[in-house]
Order: structure tokens, then sequence, then C-alpha cells
């Protein structure tokens, strides 16, 4: 019974999440399709921040490859940019694995560096993607980007054309709306496997890493692999991420993957609290929703001033309201918003059984393996007292 | 060869402004665990000081108001946000500053608009040649200002007692607090430290060549990472080195550019970065880091 409730708000964000194209305009439908682009995003780099207690800075320059990578494989070959005509599903699985191989060709540095000063390291992946956006032009189309093809399948194309006019319960569905249901598969994927790769042995050899290193060596865990591992993984949802935002965009340019991209993805995972799944999801909303409905509505708010008139326009309003939800979080709420809602349900229902993760994530399936010397895998709000272990 | 020697010389002068600005990264870092995001931001806030108050109050006037204010802002930034972040480790701390850096820049950014505001400085775009190798004044003075200013660190951290507590608190916080360092009192001086060091370099990044002072200037501290990183986290030499190196390889792929046309345009932006991973890959802890000891 107390599984079926705790799956309940999951299931129920799902059945909204399915049922909001009925009712959204193309506005909110656009929206909707960057957060769940986001949400990919973010849900690898919380595995491996959160999890695996790494940080890192180069999330954009994955998301980059992923795009182009998807851009470049679907595209006509005959177009201005070089492409390979590939299907589009295919497409979408190359952009991953292009990711992920990426990923583990940095795993010299991945495995053997440890928290931020892997998030340093990882700051250069940024501005060497960057360089090579700008000056492959066949691939890329240098500066000014390239245009995506549409996702398809064979006989159904997810733009406005082919079949030209479908209609559902007398909304008609037109390339966003079909757009939003692919999406919705990815998340759900994204997010299902995330929740059982933390679950798994190796999520918790990772978790393992992130409390402390010599304890995970000592229980016989490679720890370099295990640090590369995390990487690639995060690398391959980067890529994925990457390759939904060069479809929900139509058209990429290198300047949609800077270092504001990798960092974005990092605050939504710490607004969401760090290695929760759901927060991860949560997280990524609010930072994508927040900046493009101020701007969007910016005319209904009196108090507003038009840009570049020195005033509080929209686009400034957006940004301090981001920066100071960020400083809120982190100085008041322990966990992030994951955290919060954890210590909210157990203020009303105490539950000894689920203190160990976050609300819509069951609690681990399998006890501690016997002789537990290693240190369970801790919530994430609560700081490790050892002094190796911080990260 | 002088065109050599003049892009050297320019790299170096370059290299020590970079160092002024990746040794407040190492002593923030060391004294609190801080990875200073907000660094630009700091040094934008000095320069930007000194840009408004050098027509009411003259340059020098305003140089040191811009300091004190680039001290005392990382000193209120440690005091009022970091220290009292509900979880304290070095991530969230990390984090923490990328908010404070979006308030900072956001509103600075209002403030200056799409304007330049000159800087004012007494040299202006005057150039100095010696031997066939011509530098800016302003990277003349910049560079010799630099020297002496690591001779002062190196003072204070040598042969004073503030300095040998920082040092100590940096070492081992726990211990250093056990035997009566304040530890809030040593990571306020890093904070300072930093921001005054950050308001100085900041002076000379908005001098001739520059144009002024513009919210791009808060990118220019991001240059300063790859410098840091590769000298080692924690040390104040790594920094200085870092600097020089990375100062000296921008200043010669930007030269010679015509040269190097098949590595792609815009060299001068990713080469920092290529050298910082390059180095990252032989020794992952820097040129002069210390490689991190566990003890079980």
């Amino acid at each position: 019974m107390s599984e079926v409730l705790r799956r309940l708000p999951a299931a129920l964000a799902v059945l909204v999440a399915a049922a909001l194209p009925f009712l959204l305009d193309d506005f909110w439908l656009q929206t909707g399709l960057f957060t769940m682009a986001a949400v990919v995003g973010a849900i690898g780099l919380t595995l491996l921040v959160g999890v695996a207690g790494q940080l890192s800075l180069g999330h954009a320059c994955f998301a980059a490859l992923g795009a182009y990578t998807y851009a470049w494989a679907v595209g006509e070959s005959g177009g201005r940019a070089a492409g390979l005509g590939l299907p589009p599903l295919l497409a979408l699985v190359l952009a991953g694995v292009v990711a992920a191989v990426a990923g583990a060709l940095f795993s010299p540095i991945s495995g053997r560096l440890r928290g931020i000063y892997l998030g340093l390291a990882t700051i250069g992946l940024v501005f060497l993607a960057r360089h090579l956006m700008v000056n492959l032009e066949d691939a890329t189309g240098g500066f000014n980007g390239r245009t995506v093809e549409p996702f398809s399948v064979p006989g159904f194309s997810f733009s406005n054309e082919d079949p030209d006019y479908l209609a559902v319960a007398g909304v008609e569905f037109e390339g966003l709306h079909r757009l939003w249901y692919l999406f919705l598969v990815v998340v759900l994927l994204a997010a299902w496997l995330g929740r059982n790769i933390k679950a798994s042995r190796t999520g918790r050899a990772l978790a393992n890493v992130r409390d402390s290193e010599t304890a995970a060596a000592a229980m016989g865990i490679h720890v370099a692999r295990a640090k590369a591992t995390a990487f690639v993984i995060s690398s391959a949802y980067a890529g994925i991420a990457g390759a939904l935002m060069a479809l929900a965009y139509g058209r990429i340019a290198p300047d949609l993957f800077g270092l504001q991209l990798s960092i974005d993805f990092l605050i939504m995972i710490v607004l969401g609290g760090l290695g929760s799944i759901a927060g991860a999801a949560a997280g990524a909303a609010f930072v994508v929703i927040l900046p493009l409905v101020l701007t969007q509505y910016s005319s209904d708010l009196p108090f507003l001033a038009t840009p570049g008139s020195g005033g509080l326009d929209a686009a400034t309003l957006a940004r301090l309201l981001y920066g100071a939800a960020i400083i809120a979080v982190l100085l008041f709420l322990r966990g992030g918003l994951a955290g919060a809602t954890g210590r909210l349900r157990h203020r009303r229902a105490p539950h000894p059984a689920d203190t160990d993760d976050p609300p819509p994530a069951p609690p681990p399936p399998s006890p501690a393996p016997p002789g537990a010397a290693t240190p369970a895998p801790s919530h994430p709000g609560v700081p490790t007292r050892s002094k190796e272990t911080s990260p | 060869m002088s065109y050599f020697l003049t892009q050297l010389a320019n790299g170096l002068s370059y290299g020590l402004i970079l160092g002024l600005i990746a040794v407040g990264f190492v002593i923030v870092f060391t004294s609190t665990g801080v990875l200073n995001f907000a660094h630009g931001s700091v040094l934008l806030t000095g320069a930007y000081l000194v840009a408004v108050l050098q027509g009411p109050v003259g340059f020098w006037a305003a140089v040191v108001v811009g300091i004190a204010g680039a001290a005392l802002l990382g000193v209120l930034i440690n005091a009022v946000l970091v220290r009292n972040l509900a979880e304290a480790n070095p991530g969230t701390a990390a984090i923490l500053m990328l908010g404070v850096d979006i308030l900072l820049l956001t509103e600075l950014t209002r403030r200056i608009g799409n304007r330049v505001l000159p800087i004012g400085a007494p040299w202006g775009a005057d150039v100095v040649a010696i031997g066939g190798v011509t530098l800016p004044t302003s990277r003349a003075i910049a560079a010799g200002l630099a020297v002496v200013v690591f001779g002062l660190l190196w003072f204070l951290f040598a042969r004073t007692g503030t300095g040998v507590a920082m040092r100590a608190a940096a070492a081992d916080g726990d211990t250093a607090s056990l035997m009566g360092i304040r530890l809030s009192r040593t990571g306020a001086a890093g904070w300072a430290l930093a921001g005054a060091l950050a308001a100085i370099a900041g002076v000379f990044l908005a001098s001739f060549p520059a144009p002024g002072v513009g919210p791009a200037l808060a990118i220019s501290a991001f240059a300063a990472i790859p410098a840091w990183v590769l000298g080692g986290f924690d040390s104040v030499v790594g920094a200085i080195v870092g600097g020089l190196i990375i100062g000296v390889v921008t200043a010669l792929a930007v030269g010679y550019e015509s040269h190097l046309h098949f590595l792609g345009r815009g060299l001068g932006e990713v080469v920092p970065y290529a050298v910082m991973i390059l180095v990252l890959l032989v020794r992952p802890s820097g040129l002069f880091g210390r490689a991190e000891a566990v003890r079980v």
C-alpha cells in the first residue's frame, strides 16, 4: 500500500504531463519542450554530481556534441552543411553514443580528479567545443549554426506535415504537440534508467566513492573506473539532451552551448537537491521556465521598464530572481527542493522506512551487504564528517 | 625577432595580471575552501568604482576606494553568505558563488548598460619602446606593480603573524582553530586580499589597450582559471607561474595566428584551456599542487 502511495505523485505528474498538450498554447508547448530537454540533461548531471560526487562544468560540451551529432546525422548530404541522411531514431541514439565516447576519452582526467577539481578542469571542454563548433564549418555551419531536420519515424513525422492534419479529441496535433510526446517518452526513459542506475550495484559503488574513496577502494571498487563510468553515463545523458534541444529549437548555433548552459544545468540540480531525480526535474523546470515566462508576460507587470532604458527590465528581473533563488535555496533549504519536500512529508507522516531517499524514489531495494563496514549511501542532505570525504 | 620579443613582453605582462587574479582564487580557496565563481564580478565592481569615481575625486583616490570596495565586498560575501550555507561543502559553496555572480553581474550590467566607462588612468594610451620592443605603458606599470605585490605577499605569508596564521588555517583548519587561530578572521583576510588583488588587476585590464570598463571585464577573470588550475589549486607560486604560462601562450597564439591558421580562427580564446587540459593529463593536480594525501 505504502509502495503505491509513494509512487502516486510520480504517476500523477506523468498523467498531467500527458494531458497538457490538450490545454496549452504554442508558447507553453515550446517552453515545455525546452524544459523536458533540460530535464534529461539534469538527470544525467545529478547522477554525476549528486551520486558520484564529481562536479562537471563540461555538460554543455557534451550537449553540443549530441546536438550537432544529431543534426549532422539526419542532415541531407547535399545541404549547405554536410550530413549523413540517417533515420532520426538512429541519429538520436548516435547522439548519445558519440557524447558517451567523448566522455570516455576524457577519462584519464575524469577518473583521476575529484569533486570541484574536475569541475574546473571540465570548463576547458566548453571552450574547446566552442572552438570546434565555430571552425568545423562543414559539419556545424560555423558561427551561424545549422538547421535541424524534424524528427520522424517511417510514415509519421513530428512536424506540421505527414500527416498534414492530425487531431485528437478535437485538438489539432501540430509539430509541437507531437514532439511533446516524443520528449515525454525520452524523459520517462531517462528518469527510469537514472533511478535504476542509482539503485544498482554501479550506483551504490558511485555513492561509496563519493562518501569515501579510501573505503570504496578497500571494498574492492576500482575508484578511477567508477568515476570515469559516472562521467560517461552523464555525458550520454547530456548528448541525448543536446539532441532534444536541437529538435526543440529547430536550429542550433554555438552560442546555445556556452558555459552558461553548463552553469544552468548545475544550478538546476542544486536547486532540486543533489542526487534526486525528481529534484533534477523540478530544478530544470524552474530554471527554464522562469526567464521565458517573465519575458513573455513582462508587459503585464507595471513596474517593469522597457529594455535598454536603464530601468528594471524583464530580462534583468529574471536574472536577479534567478540569482536570489539560488542563494536562498542554498542558505535555507538543506538538500534543495527534494530535501524540503522530503522533510515536509516526514513531518506529516513519520515513516521510518524511507529516511533514505527523496520522495519519489523507493528505498534501496536490497539491504546493505553483510559485514556492513560500508558507509550507507547517505542522504544527500547530510554533510559527511570525515576529512577525506569532502569532494 | 623584435616582433617575437614584443609578443613575449606583452604575454609576460598580461600573464602577471592574470597571476594577480589567479592568486586571488588560490587565497580564497585555501582560506575558506570556496571556488570563487564571483571573482570576476568582484573584479568588475572594483573597476566600476574606479571608473565612476575618477571624475569627481581623481584617479588615485578612486583606485583606493575601488580596492577597498572590492575587498569589503569579498569580506561581506564571506561573512553574510558563505558562512551561513545550509550545508557547507565546496560544491554548494561554488554554486552559491555562481548565484552571487549572477546578482552582481546583472546589477552592474544594468548600471553600465551599453557604455564603456573610461578608467581615466594618467598613463593613458602611452607606449614605451625599448630596443625595438614596444609595450603599452599601462602593461609595463602593471608588470612592475604585480612583481611588487607578489613580493609583499611573500613578506605577508612568510614574515607576519597574520600571514602565518592564514597558512596554518589553510594547511589544517581544525588544528589551527585549536591553536587559537580564529578561522573567521583568516577567512575574512583571505577574501579581502583576493578582492583587493582583483581590483588592481581590473584597473589594468580596463586600461589601454582595452577600451575601458564594460561588463565583459568580468569574463576576463575566467581567463585566470586555467592559470590557477594548471599551477595547482592551492599554490600561490603555482598561480603566478600558471599566469605567466597562460599569458605568454595566449600572446604568442594571437601574435602568430596567421601562421597557425590550420588550427582555426579565434585561437587565443581556446589555447589557455587546451594547455590546461594537456597539463592536467600529465599532472592531475597541476604543476605545483600537492597530490592529495589521504589518512585512514
